[in-house]
């Protein structure tokens, strides 16, 4: 027993690891493609993309050694303190941080920089792990819902705030944390019908939209009152009005915001993924570059460093955001349903692991890494292939750049860590 | 529920969608993607020459010569002096920043047309100034030239490609050139040759990095096929110059073949001024919709008149052919014939023979109004009522081509019109009967007819009975035409034998007849003139009547026929007048190749109708007689 707890490798989820490494490993390669010039080649050098990712990578392994050396113990009893460290970078960048595509983001430290926002999730999963494995916590007190939010959105507003929207929303990902732990889908709905409202009154205008809420709403009300009598009219008629009265600020309050306070960059995005607007040359380039160059692929791609859209440069940001249109033109439907049947494999297994756990901070925690995961994929993929508006948010493992990889591997090896102890070490 | 349901189903969710949405963009889109229409592939053209254009006899006629553009690319421009620049390429300052402007706003990064087609003279100079101007550079293109200031209505032009039709059509691009009009238009195909393509990797910033497979789908242009046209461009020439300061149309047709030898519109213009730099200046004059000219309408083909009296050899055809008269058969005419009961309902005649019998042959040479509008009555009086006689004359009319787009091989036409007894029944409410009709019978009332169609009527004529579809295309690349639309006659519905007594009858017209004046030594010429009345039209608020318009439709020799023609001259007077002579000069030029009048030349080229026509500002093109 001792001799298996000082093997660091021993009760490590392979499966897992396996996953890490294809995909980090298969980013590369497309990384590789989407960067590389036909000059020189510079593999461990920091003069090109995949050079500086080849070092990246390089980096994560005695990462990953560190992280998997330390106890699970460790990572409970130091949550707070890792949190507190986490809101102080992000304030810190505020006075230190180095604007970059006019958000302030990065810490530079000459050859590299790092950008503390992709580190904070992972603690901050650690965190809210800790708080809701508290014996004393209740999470049907609402002081306490209240806690949990603090903790979730205190780093999501400072993301907000340099501003970085995309890093951001990922933080919405912990609603399925508290789902699991006893928060009422209600607020999910209440968030879905919310969007869908949004962008229909986008869509079709907000004259049509309260127009039809009012007919629905008025149909289900004389439902309602059928089965329930004239009573039930009496004694809800504020609620009533009160819900007639909050669809109409919202749909009217979104056409305001939309119309006129929402920046015309942004609103640009909104209108070009629901078809209001065709733009192939200016916003619109990147998706629908985007769109092209994974179209052309077909079923087997154009081969490895063939794909001459991706080549050719076509698609901007390519090796960092845009790296799935890479598997979509050189390796076809192929790699890409590949590649989001590993994702979709790799969080099963957090969850499925994450249920095993018998202790409640593993299982939280677990539930964070797969939401965390989960909306990464579905912001960016969803946007590569054209299904969602343009939000500048890495492909965990996959996309270029150091901070992204190092904070996904420490999310991730962190779990593996406290499941490879979950049955003696608590 | 388990408390993991949620989860799991999400991931499951977005995962089905993500692979159905990859499926519909790689399999189901990803089908149709063309690997050559793909933002990393340029396709560079290399463009053939045009094909050349010869008339009958050989002589080059349409021919290609080199412009030079000076091109810029603004991103490689240096700081220049403009002064100097300017007085190289004789262009202002002005004009220098507007064009600099343009090509910026283009694309900074890519060639663009800095001034178009310069002077050869000023390219040598400039070729040797302008490599000390950094971004600018001269290119060589292909344009066309008319040797022959002649036959613009024939030629047509070549322009840029529209929008509409580049997106149509797959072959052109945006700013390529295509036939517009005339034979430029009609065989584009023929003419144009077959672009090259270069296949070329390009990257986002449309640097070309390499060939696209190594140059495996490249192809090769092919130089556009050379024509041979029908036209016979020294008569083409002669006869424009016989029109000279008059307005109408000139059709000379080989009866034997359906060729056309020529084709004249008056006025036209130097075909030259649609090519180059000048073209879209010129073009605006020529088109001007108010010039009463109308240079770029061919009234050759176009302009719709009533024939008049050539038409009487139609009437008396269909008697012969309808057996309502015969070759016997004589009329009595009194200065004219009272179709109706009423004093007025009386049509005028000025062959001059009163009250005596007058037999067909007289009739024809003679122009005896009485004698066809007798015959005419007697057609429509041959069916069980009014209309159906009219519509089985009809026919026979239809049967020479009349009334309809002929097909002949040149994109602009007019149908012209030959009424029918339903074409009565709906206008005219009341009973009507061939009285009502009778301005029919002189080619008059509410025929209209295009000069090529008259000129093709005379063919059939010549040809006793037949006629082949008129062209203007002989060979291609060498090889004769065998396309059968043009090669196999169409018969008429008139029996071979009643053209004898007609043909007889033409031929006195130039010995003894209305084109006794106009005969020429030693050629037997068969024709009928024509004096078409214009209508009553209020200019200025006086009643004024234009002149009448002069007509003329022959053909020669009798035997064996070379050339039928139809001559119209608007305004021009009595047929004998004008029109007579004219035909007569180009036949005589056309078969005996020099003139045994050339009083009469001299007199017909220095003729001018120009104050006649100022005199009527009408609106209308060709005014159209009614």
């Amino acid at each position: 027993m001792r001799q298996e707890r000082n093997n660091i490798f021993a009760g490590v989820d392979f499966t897992l690891v396996f996953l890490y490494l294809f995909l980090v490993g298969f980013g590369w390669l497309n990384i590789y493609a989407a960067s590389k010039t036909p000059e020189d080649l510079a593999f461990l050098n920091f003069s090109t993309k995949y050079g500086k990712q080849l070092v990246f990578i390089g980096l994560a392994l005695p990462l990953i050694v560190l992280i998997l050396f330390f106890n699970s113990k460790f990572y409970e009893k130091f949550s707070s303190l890792f949190y507190i460290i986490s809101i102080f970078t992000l304030l810190g960048l505020f006075v230190l941080g180095k604007t970059i595509n006019g958000a302030t983001s990065w810490y530079d430290f000459g050859v590299i920089g790092l950008q503390p926002s992709e580190f904070v999730k992972a603690f901050t999963a650690l965190a809210v792990a800790k708080l809701l494995s508290d014996r004393q916590y209740n999470f049907a007190l609402v002081k306490n819902q209240i806690k949990a939010f603090i903790i979730i959105f205190l780093p999501a507003f400072l993301i907000l705030l340099q501003p970085d929207a995309g890093s951001a929303l990922v933080y919405l990902a912990f609603f399925f944390v508290l789902n699991r732990e006893g928060l009422t889908l209600n607020y999910i709905l209440l968030g879905i019908s919310t969007v869908l409202i949004f962008i229909s009154t986008i869509y079709f205008g907000p004259e049509a939209i309260i127009t039809s809420l009012f007919i629905l709403i008025t149909f289900f009300l004389i439902l309602i009152i059928k089965r329930a009598g004239k009573r039930f009219l009496r004694f809800n008629w504020h609620k009533i009005i009160g819900v007639y009265l909050l669809l109409g600020v919202f749909v009217f309050g979104t056409n305001y915001f939309y119309k006129n306070i929402l920046a015309s960059h942004q609103k640009d995005r909104f209108d070009i993924l629901l078809g209001i607007k065709t733009d192939n040359r200016g916003i619109g380039y990147n998706s629908y570059q985007s769109e092209l160059t994974i179209s052309s692929g077909g079923l087997h791609g154009k081969g490895f460093l063939n794909g001459d859209l991706t080549q050719g440069d076509f698609v901007p940001e390519q090796h960092t955001d845009y790296i799935f249109s890479t598997v979509g033109e050189e390796w076809g439907f192929i790699g890409t349903s590949l590649v989001i049947i590993a994702f979709m494999f790799m969080m099963y297994r957090v969850i499925y692991l994450a249920e095993t756990h018998s202790n409640k901070f593993g299982r939280v925690y677990g539930y964070g890494l797969a939401s965390i995961l989960f909306f990464h994929v579905i912001v960016n993929i969803g946007m590569v292939i054209g299904l969602l508006p343009t939000v500048g948010i890495p492909l965990p493992f996959f996309s270029y750049g150091g901070s992204s990889l190092w904070g996904f591997t420490l999310l991730l090896f962190i779990f593996i860590r406290l499941d490879a102890h979950k049955n003696y070490d608590w | 529920m388990q408390r993991s349901f949620l989860l799991y189903f999400s991931i499951t969710l977005v995962g089905v969608i993500f692979i159905g949405r990859l499926f519909q963009l790689q399999i189901l889109r990803g089908q149709r993607y063309n690997p050559i229409n793909n933002a990393a592939v340029k396709t560079q053209y290399d463009y053939p020459e045009r094909g050349y254009v010869y008339d009958r006899n050989g002589t080059l006629i349409i021919a290609n010569q080199l412009s030079y553009d000076v091109m810029i690319q603004p991103n490689e421009v240096t700081p220049l002096d403009t002064l100097e620049f300017c007085a190289l390429l004789k262009i202002d300052k002005v004009s220098f920043l507007k064009r600099f402007e343009r090509a910026q706003n283009y694309a900074s990064y890519l060639p663009s047309v800095f001034l178009k087609q310069l002077a050869k003279e000023d390219y040598a100079y400039l070729q040797e100034k302008l490599h000390h101007y950094k971004g600018f550079y001269i290119q060589k293109r292909v344009i066309r030239e008319y040797p022959i200031k002649s036959a613009a209505n024939i030629f047509g032009y070549i322009s840029e490609v529209g929008e509409a039709k580049a997106k149509k059509n797959a072959y052109y691009q945006q700013g390529e050139l295509i036939g517009k009009a005339g034979i430029e238009k009609e065989y584009e195909a023929y003419l144009r040759g077959t672009k090259g393509k270069k296949y070329l990797h390009k990257n986002r910033f449309n640097k070309v990095t390499g060939s696209y497979k190594n140059g495996l789908l490249d192809t090769q242009p092919s130089n556009g096929e050379d024509l041979t046209l029908t036209i016979d461009i020294e008569l083409q020439q002669y006869a424009e110059s016989l029109m000279n300061g008059k307005r109408g149309g000139i059709v000379a047709l080989e009866p034997s073949s359906g060729e056309i030898l020529a084709l004249v519109t008056a006025p036209s213009y130097d075909p030259n001024r649609l090519v180059g730099r000048k073209r879209s200046k010129n073009s605006v004059i020529l088109m001007d919709p108010n010039n009463p000219d109308k240079p770029t309408y061919d009234r050759s083909l176009m302009a719709q008149y009533a024939p008049g009296s050539p038409f009487k050899m139609m009437n008396a055809l269909i008697g012969l052919q309808e057996n309502v008269i015969a070759t016997n058969t004589s009329f009595r005419c009194y200065e004219g014939y009272q179709y109706g009961r009423r004093k007025n309902e009386f049509m005028g005649c000025h062959c001059g023979i009163i009250g005596s019998p007058i037999d067909l042959k007289t009739a024809i040479a003679k122009s005896c109004n009485s004698y066809f509008s007798n015959t005419f009555k007697r057609i429509v009086e041959k069916g069980n009522n009014p209309s159906e006689g009219l519509n089985n004359w009809s026919k026979h009319v239809k049967s020479f081509g009349l009334g309809d787009y002929l097909g002949y091989d040149l994109p602009a036409g007019a149908a012209g019109r030959i009424p029918t007894g339903d074409f009565y029944d709906k206008r005219i409410r009341y009973r009507w009967n061939a009285a009502s009709v009778i301005s029919n019978a002189i080619g008059q009332g509410d025929i209209e007819t295009t000069p090529i169609q008259l000129a093709n009527f005379t063919a059939a004529i010549a040809n006793k009975g037949f006629f082949f579809t008129p062209h203007i295309l002989k060979k291609v690349s060498g090889e004769t035409i065998k396309n059968q639309k043009y090669t196999v006659p169409k018969k008429t519905s008139i029996a071979a034998k009643h053209f004898d007594p007609i043909i007889d009858a033409m031929h006195e017209v130039f010995k003894t007849g209305t084109g006794k004046s106009s005969q020429i030594q030693g050629l037997e010429i068969c024709g009928k003139t024509g004096t078409v009345e214009n209508s009553i039209k209020i200019i200025d608020g006086v009643k004024t009547q234009a002149p009448d318009h002069s007509i003329l439709v022959a053909f020669a020799p009798k035997e064996n026929p070379k050339i039928a023609i139809a001559v119209f001259v608007e305004n021009g007077g009595y047929g004998s007048t004008i029109a007579a002579p004219i035909s007569s000069l180009i036949i005589e030029k056309y078969l005996k190749g020099k003139i045994s009048k050339p009083w009469v030349e001299k007199r017909i080229k220095a003729l001018s109708l120009q104050e006649v026509y100022d005199k009527q500002k009408s609106k209308e093109i060709a005014p159209r007689t009614k």
